[in-house]
């Protein structure tokens, strides 16, 4: 069995966005991770290939220092790591993203499935994986809990974690599959994985090597800004007795319009 | 000169800060609290390759070298020094010295299943009444036929009720020229006959780690399991606390970086007089010092982790990392409470733990009075380093991952 991890190089979960005077929008200096959402899809993956056999690509589109995060997903397990790195894709958006990972996925040789996280930690509108689907043509699972390989048949069943509750859904392979927490934490990298991780080399592809110009940007950011900060007032409610206190804490609580 | 550590022990480093930040920190408080080593913490670290991270493989180990196991200890020392302490003694005191010291048939019997953690060992060599003084120590061993029968008491042993395995230094002959020249080594199974372990509460700090003693009373411990000859005992004693003092070294540079990063963060959000109290001057000497003595305990621990690579004998610098870096330990963990005034006085910080686990790391594995003889020793030239029987193994890549 095949699998292709696609994964991304995101900031830090505590970066902080900084607006430069130009208007150019950069996360300072916060370390750059692999997309800890990212990191259930290679979980997932290595779960079906001990599962099943097989190996786990991770494929990744991102500068130079992206090749970090595949060497994650190599020290995780996955077998191979493929980077497209072109810098006609600056500001690229999730469509042509998913433009240029189908063409990097049908170079690799396709796959049974291809495994993405939910959202990245950065854009986050989790629309790559299912536009990424339709540019394979392939079924989209998104959400997916739990996965089931069904025999020869090429069959995958998977229990998708929805807000209303699960969904059993099946499909045939290959298919590109949305993973989310409940695949299961993401192990740690092992030492094993560390040494080859770190003596690893990882191709690079341009656009050119996958036979496509770069894709039109459709969509992009108007504005940037860091969510705005709260300001949390602690207030000490103090009374002669314990009734006295609970009244008081209930008129400030119906005052304040919390209930 | 490159100073930069390889994509291999960045990734060793990142890799034991998740496991001790997302498992341990949420649960060490707990713990430290009701005075209990975290039940699943040995286990865990077994199972991630920790427990043998600087054994070769053939012997079951992870194969990195021993910069990595340097870099794990400050991890796990910058959750807790519970965490640091079992490295210290599995890896430092037990099975490093195991590597040096003991025969083929030594290694495949005790070493490969306590590099895969399978086998938890301790160090015992302080009792009651010695310490600082090893070779004062009365525990002994007769030899009867294929046997030593071992009697007497070890202190102060951390891990002492979770271990199978103890490296017990003893006496084997009172009558020796020099008490140091009466002195063997044993690898003894804690689950003998006649072995009884116990733990010691009430202690200032390491709460959350299991210190304990360990008694042998006629205890038949089989001639296979002296580790070199009789006499070296002494010589493979200081081996093993090259091999753990590294390990303390490294693991308080964490501490002292635990205690900066505290202090940088609570001082960036603390205000007084209408400021964060990182903007004044007199906080910032306090950082300023504890960013300096992590800097200065890393690369010394660093600079023996590269003589240990190398198959250097480095009790010297080891000493220095060891003396330096616990005493800096304690100074941050010290101003980082003072730092955060009141609140760094309760536990609801964890700067309090930070000071009380490292006061233990300037008295034992050689306090800091014997460091300084060690280093006055060597720099009057009173003190060298002659040729052991087994040196140091240096690490070689390709052996140690074959």
């Amino acid at each position: 069995m095949k699998i292709i991890a696609c994964i991304k190089q995101v900031p830090d979960s505590e970066a902080k966005v900084k607006v430069a005077d130009d208007g150019q929008v950069t996360w300072g200096e916060a370390p750059l991770v692999i997309n800890p959402f990212d990191e259930y899809a290679v979980e997932g993956a290595l779960q079906q290939k001990e599962a099943n056999g097989g190996t786990v690509v991770a494929l990744c589109i991102g500068p130079e220092s992206a090749k970090e995060a595949i060497k994650h997903a190599l020290a995780m397990g996955a077998d191979e790591g493929v980077l497209v790195s072109d810098t006609a894709l600056e500001g690229l958006d999730s469509a042509g993203a998913a433009r240029v990972l189908a063409a990097a996925i049908n170079k690799i040789g396709g796959a049974d499935m291809v495994m993405f996280g939910r959202q990245t930690l950065d854009n986050g509108s989790g629309l790559t994986p299912p536009q990424t689907a339709r540019a394979l043509g392939w079924p989209m699972l998104g959400w997916v809990g739990q996965i089931k390989v069904e025999g020869p048949s090429g069959s995958v069943q998977v229990e998708r974690v929805l807000e209303e509750g699960r969904q059993s859904v099946k499909a045939n392979m290959p298919a590109v599959l949305s993973i989310v927490q409940s695949i299961g934490e993401p192990r740690y990298p092992s030492f094993m994985g560390i040494r080859k991780a770190s003596k690893a080399t990882i191709p690079v592809w341009s656009l050119a090597d996958l036979g496509i110009s770069a894709p039109t940007t459709v969509v992009s950011r108007a504005e940037i800004s860091n969510p705005p900060t709260r300001e949390t007032v602690c207030e000490f409610i103090t009374g002669e007795t314990p009734e006295a206190i609970a009244e008081a804490l209930a008129e400030k609580i119906m005052a304040e319009k919390v209930l | 000169m490159d100073f930069s550590l390889s994509p291999e022990h960045e990734m060793t480093r990142k890799m034991v800060r998740d496991f001790a930040q997302k498992e341990i920190a949420p649960v060490i408080k707990e713990y430290d609290r009701k005075q209990e080593p975290i039940p699943f913490a040995l286990k865990r670290m077994g199972e991630l390759g920790i427990l043998g991270i600087c054994i070769p493989v053939k012997y079951g180990g992870a194969g990195m070298d021993y910069i990595a196991l340097g870099l794990a200890c400050e991890e796990l020392e910058a959750v807790d020094t519970s965490l640091r302490v079992v490295m210290s003694v599995h890896m430092g005191l037990c099975s490093l010295t195991l590597l040096q010291w003991g025969t083929e048939e030594q290694k495949q019997k005790f070493l490969v299943p306590l590099a895969r953690g399978e086998k938890i060992g301790c160090g015992a060599f302080t009792e009651p009444g010695m310490g600082s003084d090893v070779a004062a120590m009365t525990t002994t061993a007769k030899r009867d036929g294929d046997y030593y029968i071992l009697n007497g008491e070890k202190m102060w042993i951390s891990i002492a009720s979770l271990a199978d395995l103890a490296m017990v230094t003893v006496k084997t002959n009172p009558a020796a020229r020099k008490p140091s020249e009466g002195l063997s080594t044993f690898i003894v199974d804690l689950h003998s006959d006649g072995v009884k372990t116990g733990d010691i509460h009430g202690k200032l700090g390491v709460r959350a780690g299991s210190t304990g003693w360990i008694s042998f009373t006629d205890v038949k411990v089989p001639v296979a399991n002296r580790i070199g000859e009789e006499g070296e005992g002494f010589k493979i004693t200081m081996s093993a606390f090259d091999g753990g003092r590294y390990t303390v070294a490294s693991g308080a540079a964490g501490l002292v970086r635990a205690s900066l990063e505290a202090s940088v963060s609570y001082a960036r959000t603390r205000k007084t007089f209408g400021k964060p109290i990182a903007e004044h001057q007199l906080i910032q000497e306090k950082i300023a010092k504890m960013s300096q003595d992590y800097e200065i305990s890393h690369l010394l621990y660093l600079q023996a982790g590269w003589l240990k690579n190398l198959g250097k004998r480095c009790t010297r610098e080891i000493s220095f990392a060891k003396k330096f870096a616990t005493e800096a330990s304690f100074n941050a963990a010290n101003e980082a409470i003072q730092i955060h005034g009141a609140y760094g006085f309760s536990d609801e910080y964890d700067v309090e733990r930070y000071l009380r686990n490292s006061k233990g790391a300037i008295i034992y594995e050689g306090s800091s009075e014997v460091q300084v003889l060690i280093q006055a020793g060597y720099a009057l030239g009173l003190r060298e380093d002659k040729p052991l029987r087994c040196e140091p193994p240096a690490y070689d890549e390709k052996e140690w991952q074959s």
